[in-house]
């Protein structure tokens, strides 16, 4: 039932909020070292999905398997206790639009807060790796300094560390540049395409269309709670399938 | 008058263990009072709707009973019910019990003020339960609460006070007792205004403590 490959795997997700339909059957999988893009207008259930995939959100009906395991109900086929629920969470890194950095914490204590208090691993090893993530998003220096004291883009880069920090099968970044200053959307677009070549397995819901142009292997494209076209970018961007792909293409394009 | 702060300068051991007294009584049912609100504050933020409400009455009903009402409930009342505390446990359970229910609305007021997204990627990174709070969500509520709390410990003292009419040697206790003794009211009472002044300093000092490293991390 599961592909070998799959990292991820969606099948059949649906979701409403009293009267309204969010999530209407959504299916799709994400394989091994993939970037895949999520586009499409505001209030088309973007990051409901994604927060349906680490259970935040609890969806009505389908299922998730990470890596061949389901996640929300356990082998019983009930739902998962919040304590089963957050070992599967540490397997899936996410980044959030606004950063939700922890403010009471150092960059480096962010780092390394959910690795050593959640996943119990030995805090000298962890510190040693956060270093290193601090390092590769450019921000060794900071790593004493209060979130408070950064810049959005520094943020956001701390935010991406955080999430790496802890050796996630799968990334789900919601809109990580969307509340950024326009000059400093490029450093962390920057990070995030050194991902995408490293082959971390990614789901990217973003409006930054030549971000996704080029550093997609996929782009899923929504509307109104479906997955309305999803193939290679280049395909995506050039010639489109449908009508509604075709509009939005060509309203970010103008703007 | 002079011979006056002499007469309570000669019983100055006696309103030293008053003083002694009050700041063991404050120090011990402020950090129970911490300790209990924060269990209750979850609870006044819980989904289980019936938590929520059962502890919202006792917040609420606590709140609303005169402190010194609720020292003679406890001291002359419980009794009744087979309970039975000497002076010192009914004035820590008194101070402490009223005094948790201001403290958990304090945090609960201030946890409703924080940004939701850095509690949500708390349990996005896998905390739960009473690891998130301790963990995730306290932290900042102390640093924003702490003036606040501050205040209320400042409150803990001087209801202490109330605990001299059953009988606690707190430093009121200690100052009536000299007035008594040697008919000095005002020498008596104002040193024990300026010591229980000298306390409130104290705590001060921390909520600016506790303020620096808040502002460090805003
Ligand atoms: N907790 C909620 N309760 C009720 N309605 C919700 C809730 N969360 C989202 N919605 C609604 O669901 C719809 C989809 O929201 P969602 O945030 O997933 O969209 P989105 O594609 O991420 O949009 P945007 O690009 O603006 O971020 C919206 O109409 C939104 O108002
Ligand atoms: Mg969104």
């Amino acid at each position: 039932m599961t592909n070998d490959m799959a990292v991820l795997d969606v099948a059949g997700i649906s979701k409403r909020f009293g009267d309204l339909q969010v999530l209407s059957d959504i299916s799709f999988t994400v394989t091994r070292g993939e970037t895949v893009c999520v586009l499409g207008p505001s209030g088309s259930g973007k990051s409901t999905l994604l927060r349906c995939i680490n259970w935040l959100e609890r969806p009505d009906a389908g299922q998730i398997y990470l890596n061949g395991d389901r996640i929300g109900i356990n082998n019983g086929g009930v739902v998962m206790s919040d304590r089963e629920l957050s070992r599967v969470r540490t397997r899936i890194g996410m980044v959030f639009q606004h950063f939700a950095l922890w403010p009471h914490l150092t960059v480096l204590q962010n780092l390394m807060e959910a690795p050593v208090q959640v996943q119990r691993r030995p805090a000298a090893e962890v510190r040693e790796e956060a270093m290193a993530l601090l390092a590769k998003v450019g921000l060794s220096d900071k790593a004493d300094v209060f979130p408070a004291r950064l810049s959005g883009g520094q943020k956001q880069r701390v935010g991406i560390a955080r999430a790496l920090a802890m050796k996630p099968d799968v990334l789900l970044f919601d809109e990580p540049t969307s509340a950024l200053d326009p000059e400093l959307v490029g450093e962390v677009l920057l990070v995030m395409r050194e991902l995408a070549r490293e082959g971390r397995t990614m789901v990217i819901v973003t409006h930054e269309m030549g971000f996704a142009r080029d550093a997609a292997t996929r782009i899923l494209f929504m509307d109104r709670g479906r997955v309305v076209e999803t193939g290679p970018p280049e395909r995506f961007f050039v010639s489109p399938d449908t009508e509604r792909a075709r509009q939005f293409i060509q309203r970010y394009a103008a703007g | 008058m002079i011979r006056d702060f002499a007469i309570v300068w000669s019983e100055r051991d006696l309103l030293l263990s008053g003083l002694g007294n009050t700041t063991i009584l404050s120090v011990l049912s402020a950090i129970a009072g911490l300790v209990i609100a924060f269990v209750l504050t979850p609870a006044l933020m819980s989904k289980r709707r019936w938590l929520a409400l059962t502890v919202r009455v006792f917040v609420d009903g606590m709140r609303c009973v005169p402190f010194l009402l609720f020292a003679y409930i406890v001291y002359y009342g419980l009794p009744s019910f087979g309970i039975r505390l000497d002076n010192w446990s009914s004035g820590l359970v008194a101070l402490t019990v009223y005094h948790a229910a201001y403290l958990a609305e304090i945090l609960r007021g201030a946890w409703v003020a924080q940004p939701r997204e850095p509690i949500e990627a708390g349990v996005a990174f896998g905390f739960s339960g009473p690891r998130l709070f301790r963990r995730i969500i306290l932290p900042p509520l102390l640093l924003a609460a702490g003036p606040v709390i501050g205040n209320q410990m400042i409150q803990i003292v001087k209801d202490s006070a109330f605990l001299t009419i059953i009988a606690l040697p707190e430093l009121t206790h200690a100052a009536s007792s000299i007035q008594s003794r040697h008919y000095v009211p005002f020498a008596a009472f104002i040193t024990a205004v300026f010591l229980y002044w000298g306390l409130c300093l104290v705590i001060e000092a921390g909520v600016s403590g506790i303020d620096r490293l808040a502002s460090a991390r805003r």
